[in-house]
């Protein structure tokens, strides 16, 4: 072995030999390549086999792309700093943040559809890969996964490189965590048409798709902690806390939840080893806490890098950053059994779960004015910046559905709004308010810094985008409310004789005009997603204007 | 003050940070869960609960197949209006070999824990080909595939074997019998249906979609919306019996 002198690209150099990385994935790919093959050979469900064929070629892709990619680098390894600055590796990021957009639409318009076929049943038109118990699961997964998944794998790999000054570990490893997490997605995605689920809300993924996750999550977790470790900065910013303990979390939750033993390796389907009771408690541990830390930690993380910067004010609070972070992941964990009040689980757990999903009021609320305070000085950027009030907002939606989270655990607020859509509406203020909008303000940062544009394409876009879509949560929250208040009480009310009022399906027919307004209301946040998106391609395609070209290419250093 | 430097160590070491979130998130959850594996009322064997039949399990995964759960729940809470309304409040017990469980979380149509036995066969059949047909404000999509769907049971032996390892009490001649029990369940007349009720007590063995031909799913999902809350005869359950 010839000892190799790093950083040298030299036009002549023998020592070009593949990584580890390279050598690891591309084994990888081709045992999985004959592996799918074999599956796909003797499966006798056609949905599988072609999630096997999809296996198949996504490997072999990744076989020829990384032989492709490693004709073409040069032998060494990238800089970690060119010129005393880190060499950032921005690449996986840009991609995650425009397959955010498109699973974003995609998403969006999945739920703008499936709120049509509950106020239109015809929209089922009697396909089976269409019908709303199918496209449901679509729609939650694609928001909550392709959506906000991506936007946090993007943003974790862009805050941890800048806010630890170091480039981010690993060659391969990056995209592989973002391709193979995107693979993922499709996978599930299909699957859910196709009829492939373990039907278990928001962990709806079949046993192969979710161990193919685990290895994503390894890898995810294995690049971020080992930026973080060569950091050139002493602390550990506040962000890279939520973002681990939001990865770490996650693995935990998605282990526990999805334990299952497969009928076969050529079959798709798996029975859970948890039954019953315990099934539904393990469910709703990892249910809530996919709020707790999905939903709610890591988009913290955004808010606690993006706010600040945007604002250009420091953080409000360290010590409180500090409370809320600890108490934050401490109570959450306790807060699952609120999704069971009045079911076969037992009363102390019920009661356990209530006291501390309204204790969780407080740490929610703490990083609610930590975000806000942080704008002491600087409020009136909101007036003449629409991005900064996109987050701002969220960071309200953020305390609004923390203050309703807990209102509604309480046992008997829940006997009356549980399995109404006071609930959906409630969970819509959080993602559609709260995620929705600090994602679209991080992402509207995101793409001039990543791809060195001065600034947006357009301001006003973004203000139509806020007003359009904010216009549409409100209608969508309302109509929930309403809609989910009447049918609880409708439920539950008696004649002057002792009967109950309303036969079941009564209850269904008054919620038609609720359901009408709110699929009004998801196409208007639609709408303002598709504005974004516009803006955002005229953000990435439109040239820098020539004489900063000029000036940068007078910058160009000298050997 | 000290204590805040004190915290500098989750600050500085990134290591010590992912334990101390690992520790932090691990009590919760475990002193919720793990009770849940000893206490009577969770664990409580009541009268009647047995595992599915074959031709009952298939259709649970096809229920589970077309997300059914997205709307309808199998949790009767203990309120008075449900009780009403649907029938005894579930057991824990009653959902006892649910793999997964379909609590739902979500009433776009009712609750179906006790919904067997409620209609005959020939209104479920004719429900899931048009739900409009037999409730005219329904707002269910239509299931007409279902009932033209040959039933794949292939796989069945395979999968109550998986069932058996993770602890649900299939015995060998039940596993032995499968596909056997299967069809037999699904036909008016069969010489092999005795045996069937002798392996899965209370069950219901007819032409449940009432087409011709081979066992089909909306055979599979029927029978199994009609054994849902029959298995437990809540005349003789005493609830008493396990108050702390």
């Amino acid at each position: 072995m010839v000892a190799q002198t790093g950083g040298v690209a030299g036009p002549f150099n023998p020592t070009k030999s593949m990584t580890a990385g390279e050598m690891t994935l591309v084994i990888a790919g081709v045992g999985m390549f004959f592996l799918s093959i074999l599956v796909a050979a003797k499966t006798t469900s056609a949905p599988y086999a072609f999630h096997a064929w999809l296996f198949a070629a996504a490997s072999a892709a990744s076989v020829l792309a990384i032989f492709n990619r490693y004709l073409d680098r040069p032998a060494a390894a990238p800089l970690a700093e060119v010129d005393g600055k880190p060499n950032y590796n921005f690449g996986p990021v840009k991609f995650s943040t425009i397959a955010a957009l498109v699973w974003g639409v995609a998403g969006f318009l999945v739920g703008v559809i499936i709120a049509l076929q509950l106020a239109f049943p015809t929209l089922n038109f009697d396909l089976s890969w269409i019908s709303f118990g199918r496209l449901r699961p679509l729609h939650t997964s694609a928001v909550i996964f392709a959506f906000g998944g991506n936007v946090l794998i993007a943003t974790s790999f862009y805050v941890v490189q800048r806010t630890c000054r170091v480039r981010l570990a690993g060659d391969l490893a990056p995209w592989f965590v973002v391709l193979g997490y995107n693979f993922f997605i499709v996978i599930a995605g299909t699957g859910y048409l196709l009829g492939i689920t373990q039907g278990k809300e928001y962990a709806e993924p079949e046993w192969y798709a979710d161990l193919f996750l685990t290895v994503v999550w390894v890898a995810y977790f294995l690049v971020f902690l080992i930026t973080v470790t060569k950091r050139k900065e002493p602390h550990i910013y506040v962000a890279n806390w939520f973002y681990i303990a939001f990865i770490v979390t996650i693995a935990v939750l998605h282990l526990g939840n999805n334990a299952a033993v497969p009928v076969s390796l050529y079959s798709p389907k798996s029975y859970i080893v948890w039954a019953g009771v315990q099934d539904a408690m393990m469910q709703w541990w990892y249910g809530h806490n996919a709020v707790g830390f999905f939903l709610t930690a890591g988009f913290l993380a955004i808010m606690y890098y993006f706010v600040p910067k945007r604002a250009e004010r420091p953080l409000y609070s360290y010590r409180l950053s500090i409370i809320h972070f600890w108490a934050l992941i401490f109570l959450y964990m306790w807060a699952g059994p609120h999704h069971l009040h009045y079911t076969a689980l037992p009363d102390w757990a019920q009661t356990l779960g209530m006291t501390f999903s309204i204790m969780l009021w407080m740490p929610s609320w703490g990083g609610m004015i930590n975000g806000l305070m942080t704008l002491s000085g600087a409020w009136d950027k909101l007036r003449t910046d629409p991005v900064l009030r996109m987050l701002v907002v969220s960071v309200a939606f953020y305390g609004m559905s923390t203050f309703e989270g807990p209102l509604m655990s309480i046992k008997v607020v829940n006997s009356l709004s549980h399995y109404t859509d006071w609930t959906v509406g409630h969970v819509h203020s959080g993602a559609l308010g709260w995620v929705g909008y600090v994602s679209f303000g991080a992402i509207y940062c995101l793409v001039p810094w990543l791809w060195n544009k001065p600034q947006l394409y357009s301001l006003r876009l973004v203000n139509w985008h806020f007003w359009i879509s904010t216009i549409g949560i409100v209608l969508y929250i309302t109509s929930m409310w309403v809609a989910g208040i009447l049918q609880g009480l409708m439920w539950r009310s008696y004649t002057a004789l002792g009967f109950l009022e309303s036969s079941f399906i009564e209850t269904v027919e008054a919620m038609h005009p609720f359901y009408v307004i709110r699929a009004l209301g998801g196409a208007l946040f639609l709408i303002g997603a598709l504005i974004m998106c516009w803006n955002i391609y005229r953000t990435i395609v439109t040239p820098v204007a020539v004489e900063r070209r000029a000036s940068e290419g007078a910058l160009a250093p000298a050997e | 003050m000290s204590l805040w430097n004190k915290h500098q160590i989750f600050e500085k070491n990134s290591l010590i940070l992912v334990i101390g979130v690992l520790i932090v998130i691990s009590i919760g959850g475990l002193v919720e869960i793990l009770p849940l594996y000893y206490l009577k009322s969770t664990i409580e064997k009541v009268e009647g609960m047995r595992p599915y039949s074959p031709l009952e399990l298939a259709g649970r995964d096809i229920y589970v197949r077309e997300g059914c759960y997205n709307c309808h729940s199998q949790m009767i809470r203990s309120l008075r209006d449900e009780v009403e309304r649907y029938g005894h409040y579930s057991l824990a017990a009653e959902s006892m070999y649910d793999k997964p469980f379909q609590w739902g979380s979500k009433r776009n149509g009712p609750d179906l824990a006790r919904v067997g036995g409620k209609y005959s066969d020939a209104w479920h059949k004719d429900h899931l080909d048009n739900p409009r047909a037999m409730v005219p404000g329904s707002i269910m999509p239509a299931y007409p595939w279902l009932a033209k769907t040959a039933l794949d049971y292939r796989e069945i032996r395979s999968s109550m074997k998986v069932m058996a390892l993770q602890g649900v009490p299939y015995t060998p001649e039940m596993i032995e019998n499968a596909e056997k029990d299967l069809v037999a369940q699904a036909s008016a007349e069969s010489a092999d249906v005795e045996a069937v009720l002798q392996r899965y007590p209370k069950a219901q063995a007819r032409k449940f979609s009432g087409a011709n031909g081979p066992v089909n799913e909306a055979d599979a999902l029927i029978a199994y919306l009609q054994m849902l809350g029959t298995l437990v005869d809540f005349k003789m359950y005493d609830g008493k019996a396990n108050l702390r």
